[in-house]
């Protein structure tokens, strides 16, 4: 007499389970978020809001440094994704092969990502001293005048940029491991049978095959690019001048100075930016995947 | 000549990563232990006195112990919002991957929304204020729940999946109630993934300095990524401690990656596959 019991009716998975994350959730990351969008239309001081419009986004559109940490902001997120998707590709290929040491190099590649980005990003800033750090004595007794990597305004968001994609490569050359994993071992036999060279092999079958974990490593480094704040803030605090200044330090910034809803403002424009980045992105490649 | 090969480009590429990514950590190292004119010249030279137990010594009693309370406030936070973070979301995760209701499409806007979008700094810190959580451990805590549970609730869900229906199933025919079928049967099944929660979150709280550094001020709330931030600013002068500061912040995620490198491997592909 196993007649369905009463209880069994009901779910055995109960919705309750979400409530706890929700609230936590909910209230510290959602309300804030939205209410945002109502607050950067305010000149704030945390407990009066007056309205004013659109004013803070014409101010930080018509302050030649603020629109300056914009454009750093593409910048910067653009060359740190490219070089981790490219450098991080090739050193995957590189210890997929049959070298010697494989297990140890590739410890030795993914170690900085877990490291402090604080303590990385003071580190470095001593090893790029113009004069005594290691970096520019080394290329001296090589002949090459070091440049200012951190001093120069030209060049001191390329410098940390190179710093960022040092500590995560390791990231994007774990998750393009796992999927060369996944490419059969058949193609190359195929390939290799029918006289292709191993560049061939490369463009023909690599590239196209490992095409979901570029997917992946590109989308990821490109919102990390463009949030990006503790690395720049440890090494340049955004200078010399605002020649290094990206949004999330401007957000702070204005924050420190107490202008919170230009701040807010800034987290404004930078939601929109990811939006507008990311969406379409996402989107495209979830469409060509389905259609194939 | 085949068999050769993979030890040449074996001994190339073991060279030119020595240089690259070794190298900075031996710099840390050395300055780390050297005297305060040694350092400040900033060189490779090894130390005329090693002054390994000195250094540490004085950046542990630098600004009243403000390292050790420093590490106390650190492993406090880590621990809490790792906790909370790893049974809610095992929780969530369950039902998402269970149940199918109205609710997945909002939890899975929502978590796709708190992978990709940065917080709203101000804002956050206006409501923690109202609420009464702003400069407090507790507010940090769920801070850190609140910005990592995408994540988390990411990896549950898909490993849950590959655990067969049927057996909650059973437990049900023997009469279990809904709470128990998870805490009892499925929470203690989850275990390889909430290790690799366990790992992959606390070194990222652990790691985290613009949280703190927004939500946290106050001397007494120091975390020890900000005490190295701190640090910056008044040991121009005394690199031998900074660097010292530096070593001992490295020092937790190396032990952690030492005895759990495969689960952090698992835990960053299967993330990363899935966000």
């Amino acid at each position: 007499m196993t007649e369905t019991r009463p209880r069994s009716r009901k779910s055995p998975y109960p919705l309750w389970f979400f409530i706890p994350a929700a609230i936590i959730y909910g209230v510290l990351f959602l309300v804030p978020t939205v209410s945002s969008l109502w607050f950067s239309l305010t000149r704030w001081d945390l407990s009066t809001a007056e309205f004013i419009g659109l004013e803070n986004f014409q101010q930080f559109f018509s302050e030649p440094f603020l629109v300056k940490g914009l454009l750093n902001t593409l910048i910067y997120a653009v060359t740190t994704s490219g070089l981790k998707t490219v450098c991080g590709l090739l050193l995957a290929v590189l210890l997929t092969s049959n070298i010697f040491a494989r297990g140890f190099l590739r410890t030795l590649v993914f170690f900085p990502v877990l490291v402090s980005t604080i303590g990385i990003g003071i580190t470095f800033t001593v090893m790029m001293h113009p004069t005594r750090g290691i970096i520019n004595v080394t290329l001296e007794t090589l002949g090459i005048p070091g440049p200012g990597w951190l001093t120069n305004p030209a060049l001191a968001l390329f410098s940390v940029a190179l710093v960022d994609v040092w500590k995560g490569v390791g990231l994007a050359t774990l998750i393009f491991i796992a999927g060369l994993a996944a490419i059969s071992p058949d193609y190359y036999e195929a390939a290799r049978i029918d006289g292709a060279t191993r560049l061939q092999q490369f463009f023909r079958i690599t590239l196209p095959l490992v095409r979901p974990a570029t997917v992946i490593v590109v989308t990821l480094s490109l919102i990390g690019g463009l949030r990006s704040f503790d690395l720049i803030w440890a090494m340049t605090r955004g200078g010399p001048g605002f020649s290094s200044d990206v949004i999330a330090s401007v957000i702070y910034k204005q924050y420190q100075a107490g202008f919170y809803g230009l701040s807010t403002a800034g987290n404004v424009i930078l939601f929109a930016l990811i939006a507008v980045i990311i969406l379409p992105f996402t989107l495209w490649f979830n469409r060509r995947e389905v259609e194939e | 000549m085949r068999s050769v090969r993979p030890y040449v480009t074996g001994a190339i590429a073991l060279a030119v990563a020595a240089v690259i990514f070794v190298m900075p950590f031996v710099f840390v190292a050395l300055q780390a232990v050297k005297s305060k004119s040694e350092a400040s010249r900033l060189d490779f030279e090894l130390p005329e006195h090693w002054l390994f137990w000195d250094n540490l010594i004085a950046v542990f009693k630098a600004r009243d112990y403000q390292l050790a309370l420093a590490y106390f406030n650190s492993t406090l936070i880590t621990v809490a919002s790792v906790t909370i973070l790893i049974l809610l979301s095992a929780m969530v995760g369950y039902v998402m991957q269970r149940r199918k209701t109205v609710w997945n499409r909002v939890a899975s806007i929502a978590l796709f929304m708190g992978l990709m979008m940065p917080p709203a700094v101000v804002p956050t810190i206006g409501l923690l204020q109202e609420i009464g959580l702003f400069k407090t451990m507790t507010g940090m805590i769920l801070i850190q729940v609140a910005y990592n549970l995408s994540f988390s609730t990411l990896l549950y869900r898909s490993f849950i999946s590959t655990i067969p229906r049927d057996l909650d199933e059973v437990a049900l025919i023997d009469g279990a109630k809904p709470r128990q079928i998870f805490f009892r049967v499925i929470l203690p099944l989850l275990k390889p993934v909430t290790v690799t929660n366990i790992v992959v979150q606390s070194i990222a709280i652990f790691n985290d300095f613009t949280n703190p550094l927004y939500y946290l001020p106050g001397k007494e709330n120091v975390t020890v990524q900000l005490t190295l931030y701190n640090f910056q600013s008044m040991y121009t002068s005394q690199y031998n401690l900074l660097f010292m500061n530096i070593l001992l912040v490295t020092i937790p995620p190396l032990v952690v990656f030492i005895f759990f490198n495969r689960q952090i491997v698992a835990g960053m592909t299967s993330g990363a596959v899935k966000g």
